[in-house]
């Protein structure tokens, strides 16, 4: 319908004719590693980033091990081969050493920050709408942490929020405590090359007890080109505490493709709990010819360990070109219990490979997937999850549901169940449906007086609604938005 | 008000509407009755803009301007809406976000300021209660397991909201009980006023005993063959479509 395209096209030029509005480059003087990756590179980032000696002699065997892999080819992904010696491992904006307040950030840092709507002055949140909730965020800049907020203020209930590189140096033993327990270093090609080179990352840790006192974000910004992002992300929830962490991210549309391989590890002991939320918008790469973007390759766990303990993922994946991730629970602890929340959207030229592992270890244990997929454009979207019962995980259950929403009629959606049950007094459930946009739904939509674009955003929010709700507050009427936004073009 | 002349509608290539002429001034209510398949529903898309309905001859415009050419949303913001026969299920899209996206949406359309949240779930609340609607009906994702019943009152909550300027009602009254056909009646005849135009789409003259049509019609094998005052619905009641089939 030509009328219909023009109400597209006036709806593209009114978002300024680009569809993806994080993809501006910040200018700055920046340091980077020489190019490609050696022993050498992997000691000068240890160097860098002060780190005692043990943690080099770590790094430099994950290295060695990771020259001994073959990158992996199962996932439902196809992209050519990446080389590996063609890109910079570290990139940090040029700054005088040492920690700094937020005063002694460069101030095209901060107006990053700013344009990406990220708050790190924590004044302006104190001084925002009463009651307003306050976050503390830890800011990623390419390779290195730039600022952390609310730190004194955390420090106070005994919480730890700093940036890994930090932690290294000032909370050693915690750190080597929990380092590499979730994720091996071995685990996988992307794991062991990130556990060689990774930068930065936040560390959390909420001691016995303590009910964290408010939302802890990290958002990651990738700005230098030709670089890689490896943060490592550690979070551990001592016995009873409780923390909900948010991570979002971006990046500056560029023709090149860059790779993202990050390592989350999350522990719960006895009673603790963890929620989990990601809304990922990696620049995608151009719709039409599919150049560009980022390969989100992400190895995100969470043990466990403790009775009782909980751990909930939340993920809203609407970016990267290629999306390659499984954040997963292991269900150790007795009576422990794993959710999976995910809406994965894929336009264009987007290719996604996710899901969820549920790996239940101890008894009585208990995990819910929901994953949502909606698939635009010629783009595809594999949702791959796997849930196993071991022979001592007597009384496990899990409810698994699993829905596609196509629109249009060149993508395509596909679903990859794994049912492991090793005992025979579990309990799994499996529901999965795939539809397509209906255009009597969207007729009636626009019979009401919205527009295609905002027909289609409002089906799709519907869509995931069970999803989105699982999201804190002030993040889900964010998601919402870039739902809309990231299926703009994709009717007509 | 809705002036249609000499329409022709094809679905697939096959022509459904053929050569219907009608018109209805500022103030009017009429009725449009006739047998099954003649085509009141490819009316009533037609006017409401679905995709698919060619028009391949004739026009259609409101106060002058073209209908035909505008989109469907374009159509709403206009002031038409179409109470639908088969009103449609949109899973986790609760009634009132429902309602107050397209409000707001037609608002910005036609450049007027929005309606304040407190003031919107007042005027819901009047509404629903109008129509005797159970305020929790309205947080569940819209029509999603509602009864045939359910839908339609749903549908003039939804008309009530927006306040459209030309109503189309495509057989409102069937699937109502009968308290449920009074008080929807009365929700519709809430509606009439000088400046509004009503096109109710009926098999029924007990619908017409409540919202008592200016003008009657009758359409067969895709056009008016008939029109008259409200008696003629009598008669068609009594007599039922033969004669206009034959003539069709
Ligand atoms: N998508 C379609 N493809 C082909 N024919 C169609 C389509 N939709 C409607 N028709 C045909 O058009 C004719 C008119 O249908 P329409 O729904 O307008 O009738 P109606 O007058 O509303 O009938 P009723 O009183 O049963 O609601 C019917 O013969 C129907 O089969
Ligand atoms: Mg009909």
């Amino acid at each position: 319908m030509a009328a219909l395209q023009d109400t597209i096209d006036t709806v593209e030029a009114l978002a300024g004719g680009e569809r993806y509005k994080h993809g501006f480059v910040t200018d700055l003087e920046q340091e980077f590693a020489p190019k490609g990756l050696s022993e050498d590179i992997v000691r000068f980032i240890s160097a860098k980033k002060n780190e005692p000696e043990w943690m080099l002699e770590w790094r430099l065997d994950a290295y060695r091990r990771w020259l001994a892999m073959d990158e992996p080819d199962w996932a439902k992904v196809d992209f050519p081969k990446i080389d590996y010696q063609d890109a910079y491992y570290y990139a940090a904006p040029k700054e005088k050493v040492g920690p700094k307040s937020l005063d002694e950030v460069d101030p095209e840092l901060l107006r990053t920050y700013e344009k990406l709507g990220i708050p790190l002055r924590e004044q302006a949140v104190l001084a925002g709408v009463e009651g307003a909730p306050r976050i503390a965020v830890d800011a990623v800049f390419d390779s290195v942490s730039v600022a952390t907020t609310f730190r004194a203020e955390l420090a106070k209930s005994g919480v730890i929020f700093c940036p890994i590189s930090e932690a290294l140096r000032d909370h050693p033993d915690l750190v080597r405590k929990y380092l590499a327990t979730v994720v091996p270093t071995t685990d996988n090609y992307f794991a062991c090359l990130n556990s060689a080179v990774f930068s930065d990352g936040s560390f959390v840790y909420i001691p016995p007890g303590v009910r964290c006192p408010m939302e802890l974000s990290t958002y990651f910004r990738i700005n230098a080109s030709g670089t890689g992002q490896f943060e490592r992300t550690l979070i551990i929830a001592d016995k009873g505490s409780y923390v909900s962490y948010l991570e979002g991210c971006t990046a500056p549309m560029r023709d090149e493709n860059q790779l993202h391989a990050a390592v989350v590890e999350l522990v719960a002991l006895e009673d603790a709990e963890i929620k989990y939320s990601t809304v990922q918008n990696w620049y995608p790469g151009d719709p039409e010819t599919g150049r560009g973007g980022i390969y989100n390759f992400v190895t995100k766990r969470a043990d466990c360990r403790g009775d009782r303990s909980k751990v909930s993922w939340t993920q809203v994946e609407t970016g990267s070109a290629i999306t390659w991730k499984y954040p997963s629970c292991i269900l150790r602890g007795e009576g422990s219990q794993g959710e999976f929340y995910s809406i994965a959207i894929t336009n264009g030229r987007q290719q996604a490979d996710t899901g969820t592992k549920m790996i239940h270890l101890g008894a009585n244990t208990r995990s819910r997937i929901i994953a949502k997929g909606i698939s635009a454009g010629r783009s595809t979207s594999t949702y791959r999850g796997l849930v196993s019962a071991h022979p001592k995980a007597l009384g496990a259950r899990n409810f698994t549901q699993c829905d596609s929403l196509l629109i249009g009629k060149d993508c395509a959606a596909h679903t990859v169940p794994y049912v492991e049950a090793r005992n025979a007094h579990c309990t799994f459930e499996h529901e999965a449906t795939t539809t397509r946009l209906s255009d009597d739904q969207l007729f009636y939509c626009q019979s009401r007086g919205l527009d295609a674009e905002a027909a289609v955003a409002l089906l799709v929010n519907g869509f995931v609604r069970d999803v989105l709700q699982q999201l804190p507050m002030e993040f889900a009427v964010e998601a919402q938005k870039l739902v809309a936004v990231s299926l703009e073009g994709s009717v007509g | 008000m809705l002036s249609i002349s000499n329409l022709h509608v094809s679905i697939g290539g096959k022509p459904i509407i053929d050569g219907l002429s009608l018109h209805v001034p500022a103030g009017e209510v009429h009725a449009v009755m006739g047998p099954n398949g003649a085509g009141k529903s490819t009316l009533s898309y037609t006017l409401a803009g679905r995709a698919g309905y060619a028009v391949t001859a004739g026009s259609a415009s409101l106060d002058g301007e073209d209908l035909l050419a505008l989109t469907p949303d374009q159509r709403a913001a206009r002031g038409v809406f179409l109470s639908f026969q088969y009103p449609l299920e949109i899973p986790g899209v609760p009634a009132l976000t429902f309602i107050r996206t397209a409000l707001n949406a037609q608002h910005k359309a036609r450049g007027e300021p929005e309606t304040s949240a407190p003031e919107f779930l007042k005027r819901v609340r009047e509404a629903a209660g109008r129509l005797r609607m159970d305020m929790d009906m309205l947080k569940r994702g819209l029509n999603v397991g509602f009864s045939g019943g359910e839908k339609k009152r749903m549908e003039i909550l939804q008309m009530l909201m927006l306040e459209p300027r030309f109503l189309i009602l495509d057989e409102t009254d069937s699937g109502l009980d009968i308290d449920a056909l009074r008080i929807v009646s009365e929700g519709v005849n809430a509606l009439r006023s000088p400046d509004r135009g009503m096109l109710v789409i009926t098999h029924y003259q007990r619908l017409l005993d409540y919202i008592r049509p200016d003008r009657v019609h009758v359409l067969a094998a895709g056009r008016i063959v008939a029109s008259g005052g409200p008696e003629l619905a009598l008669e068609l009641e009594r007599e039922g479509y033969d004669k206009y089939a034959r003539a069709a």
